[in-house]
């Protein structure tokens, strides 16, 4: 058994410690919000925050999240409340199939509990590891500042 | 009221049934507004039934930017007709004349105070209203036309289950399937079972797959086989343009209007562009089931009555014993693997007991199984008057069948069908006629030149596999057409716009080219930088576009900005239509700046696309219209290819003909 916390919750998991942690939130832990893109970490759609960081859940084995924290994207809410990064994605209509919007969701609340005031130029940098293939990348730049400005008042 | 397209439900909500689905171009959401807007109910009651072959029209394809003229054409009919057969109702119960019946978001008001809800008289009201009964009073438009939040967003932002990728159903097995990453005629060699543990291998003939209680397992076994296994490869030209013009199949032509040009120099140019992935974030994933006789199959098909007919040509089973139901999955761009991934789950299906098996493509499966864009070779010719007016063009494309969707051709087309023990013989694509076209779409330009020739060269045969992808052939046309459009401005001395314009006597189209010409004459020139525009009508009965591209030309050629204008008739959901051209227009610069389909690629490593710091600013400016409404997602992707070529040019002085613009291409143009 593998026990790790997740949105807050303590879990124990009985698969094998190879398995990818992708696997055990969607089929485990019953949180498809992480989604399979490509499986080697260059798409970005599976992306989970680990102590702080984005990384692609997809390429991390399930052994290397033992006893730490992780982030889903069903987790950035708060009290029934998106986080707002999410409002601001919503206001923007920054999606078109959302498959990507997730892992976009999360490695944009990590960038901005980081950095509270990114430049457009970071926004972007950090949001490079993500993959988008509709074309909604503007509006995601847009709501992430909004979200940032929002955070900040 | 037994109408078979709408429900009223007790919780208030009125439930659509569409024959369309949701692609992630938000149709699901202009679909709810129009029928907000006939039935006069508010737009957050409606709620859209996820189409499938056990309850829903069959409305063909949701493909060709037509969802919106074909789609909701249907829905408004059903939705007037549903209204007058209230309205009715209630008039004998409310003792009052239709006429002076007033509705405000499904309740049903007489003029004495007196009110009833559509949910209340729904049960009892007849199906057809009586004739010429409850006609909707005009006036202007409350809902459609106005943006409208998308109705799917909140639950995909929150990361709830929202795609096919994400369904569970109880004892449900996971499936992975064992293909190469490069075309082959048959599978020579397995590594025997026992090799890899846990898991159930189901081949038949040269189609193999692997079931497992767990996703991981079925993912590491099928790694684990397509290391070891044999195939024997098919071989694909490696000059793929050149050996489209050595095997042509049939010659058609498109157009031909006689002038008689005077004798004179006639100027030449080649273009080309190569096959290109969908490349969909999620690669493609079914859910099948197949219990006492009966298949239930869930996926993203643009067309799940074509996929049912083809299920039962390959599984050899009635109709009435399949159902196929849409479930959403990741962004479609056309004709990608959903059908295939369907097939490859029944398959397996088989071999579960009556279990359901879901089964999603690995990122390798979908880059070497998807069926790509296919490769084009385009030639055009014109000729110049003295003063500077084009008096003759001619215009040749070789490619292969833009279409190999299932269903359309009396044999299968999805690829497990060609690798079984008994194999179906394959299916080439196929290239649809005037209007539409398929290779030929927009090949006919929409100038009028006094000479005119189009023609299409069709190769059946197909060493790799092609299908539809957005735009069709309206991408590598329009970008053939619009740079050679620029090539002879310039040879003419004219001014990119005004060339065009003196072309061209469609007013809409003129419009939209005019909504650039503000944008054009501002530009200051920059050391390396250039502008560039590019137009058309797609399909040369769709939507207006005109693109204009700023693009700063360093190491790479970087787009720094977009300007795109459009007609596209009534916005229903102006939003959606804004986003839908934003979409178009940055994924073309993707294709036009980075992709090129390599047979054997397996990761975005080999494959990349635009990425966020890369992408361009893009401004849309929407020409106001109230012509019937017209499909929006696939106009920008011909104008942006040529606006960026044609910039391209303004800032280095070199044509490159070949997409994409890489730059090695560059480089070498540059001589």
């Amino acid at each position: 058994m593998t026990e790790l916390e997740v949105n807050g919750q303590r879990r124990s998991v009985s698969a094998g410690p190879d398995t990818p942690l992708l696997y055990v939130l969607r089929n485990d832990l019953g949180l498809v919000g992480s989604r399979f893109g490509c499986g080697t970490g260059q798409c970005g759609a599976c992306f989970v925050i680990v102590e702080g960081k984005a990384l692609p859940s997809c390429d991390t084995p399930l052994w290397s999240v033992a006893g730490k924290k992780v982030t889903t994207v069903e987790g950035l809410a708060k009290g029934g409340e998106l986080h707002p990064v999410q409002k601001a994605l919503l206001a923007e209509q920054a999606a078109q199939c959302g498959y990507c919007i997730s892992g976009i969701a999360v490695a944009a609340a990590a960038l901005l509990s980081n950095n509270q005031n990114p430049s457009e130029k970071e926004v972007r940098e950090a949001l490079d590891r993500n993959l988008c293939r509709c074309g909604a990348h503007n509006r995601v730049v847009r709501a992430v500042l909004r979200a940032a400005k929002e955070m900040q008042a | 009221m037994k109408n078979p397209r709408i429900r009223f439900e007790r919780d208030r909500t009125v439930w659509i049934a569409s024959g369309k689905v949701e692609l992630g171009q938000g149709i699901n959401t202009a679909l709810a507004q129009i029928a907000a807007e006939e039935l006069d109910v508010a737009f957050e009651r409606v709620r859209i039934v996820p189409p499938s072959t056990a309850h829903s029209p069959d409305e063909g394809y949701t493909s060709g930017s037509m969802s919106v003229q074909e789609g909701g054409k249907g829905i408004r009919e059903a939705c007037v007709q549903a209204r007058a057969a209230l309205l009715a109702h209630a008039a004998e119960l409310l003792g009052a004349p239709v006429g002076e019946l007033a509705v405000d978001d499904g309740t049903i008001k007489a003029k004495n105070g007196n009110s009833v809800t559509y949910w209340e008289c729904a049960a009892e009201a007849s199906e057809v209203p009586p004739a010429g009964a409850g006609v909707k009073p005009s006036g202007p438009a409350k809902i459609v036309g106005k943006s409208a939040l998308r109705i799917d967003l909140p639950a995909k932002v929150a990361g709830k289950p929202a795609y096919v990728q994400d369904m569970a159903l109880p004892g449900m097995l996971f499936a992975r399937i064992v293909r190469p990453s490069r075309p082959f005629s048959r599978l020579e060699a397995l590594p025997p079972s026992g090799d890899v543990d846990g898991v159930t291998v189901v081949r038949d003939g040269s189609f193999v797959g692997v079931l497992a209680e767990r996703e991981e397992l079925a993912i590491a076994a099928a790694a684990k086989l397509r290391a070891k296994a044999l195939w024997k490869e098919s071989p694909v030209p490696e000059d793929f343009h050149g050996w489209l013009r050595d095997n042509v199949t049939q010659r058609s032509v498109l157009k031909e209007v006689k002038g008689s040009p005077p004798s004179g120099e006639r100027i030449k140019a080649s273009y080309t562009k190569p096959f290109i992935a969908h490349a969909s974030i999620g690669p493609s994933c079914a859910i099948a089931r197949l219990k006492d006789g009966k298949l239930e199959v869930w996926t993203h098909s643009q067309g799940i009555f074509g996929l049912r007919h083809e299920l039962s040509v390959v599984l050899q089973m009635k109709l009435e014993d399949i159902v196929v139901s849409h479930a959403e999955g990741a962004g479609c761009y056309g004709h990608n693997g959903a059908d295939d991934v369907a097939l490859d789950a029944a398959l397996l299906a088989r071999a579960a007991s009556g279990r359901p098996v879901k089964l999603q493509w690995m990122r390798e499966d979908e880059f070497a199984w998807e069926p790509y864009g296919p490769a084009m070779a385009l030639e055009l010719e014109a000729q110049l008057d003295p003063s500077g007016g084009i008096v003759s063009w001619k215009h040749e494309l070789w490619s292969n069948g833009h279409t190999n969707r299932p269903g359309r051709s009396p044999k299968p087309a999805l690829i497990a069908a060609r690798h079984l023990e008994k194999p179906f013989e394959f299916s080439p694509a196929i290239d649809p006629a005037l209007p539409p076209e398929g290779a030929g779409r927009n090949a006919i330009p929409l100038y009028d030149f006094p000479d005119l020739q189009v023609v299409k060269h069709y190769v059946r045969e197909t060493p790799r596999r092609a299908s539809s992808l957005r735009a069709l052939g309206a991408y590598g046309n329009v970008f053939a057409i619009e740079s050679f459009m620029d090539e002879l401005a310039e040879a003419a001395g004219a001014d990119p716009i005004d060339f065009r314009l003196r072309h061209l006597k469609d007013p809409r189209g003129r419009a939209v080219l005019e909504a650039l010409r503000e944008s054009w004459r501002s530009q200051v020139k920059k050391e390396n930088c250039g502008h560039g525009v590019g137009f058309a009508r797609y399909k040369n009965i769709g939507a207006y576009c005109a693109v204009l591209a700023e693009v700063e030309a360093g190491e790479v050629l970087r787009v720094k900005r977009l300007v795109v204008a459009a007609d596209v008739g009534l916005a229903i959901n102006p939003d959606g239509v804004a986003n839908q051209l934003e979409g178009g227009a940055i994924q073309a610069t993707s294709w036009t700046l980075k992709e090129e389909g390599r047979v054997g690629a397996v990761s975005w490593e080999d494959y990349p696309i635009l990425r966020f710091s890369e992408v361009p600013a893009v401004e849309v400016r929407l020409v106001k219209s109230d012509s019937p409404s017209l499909g929006a997602g696939e106009a920008a992707q011909g104008p942006t290819a040529a606006a960026i070529a044609n910039a391209l040019h303004d800032a280095l002085g070199v044509r490159v003909r070949d997409l994409p613009l890489t730059p090695e291409r560059i480089v070498q143009a540059m001589g």
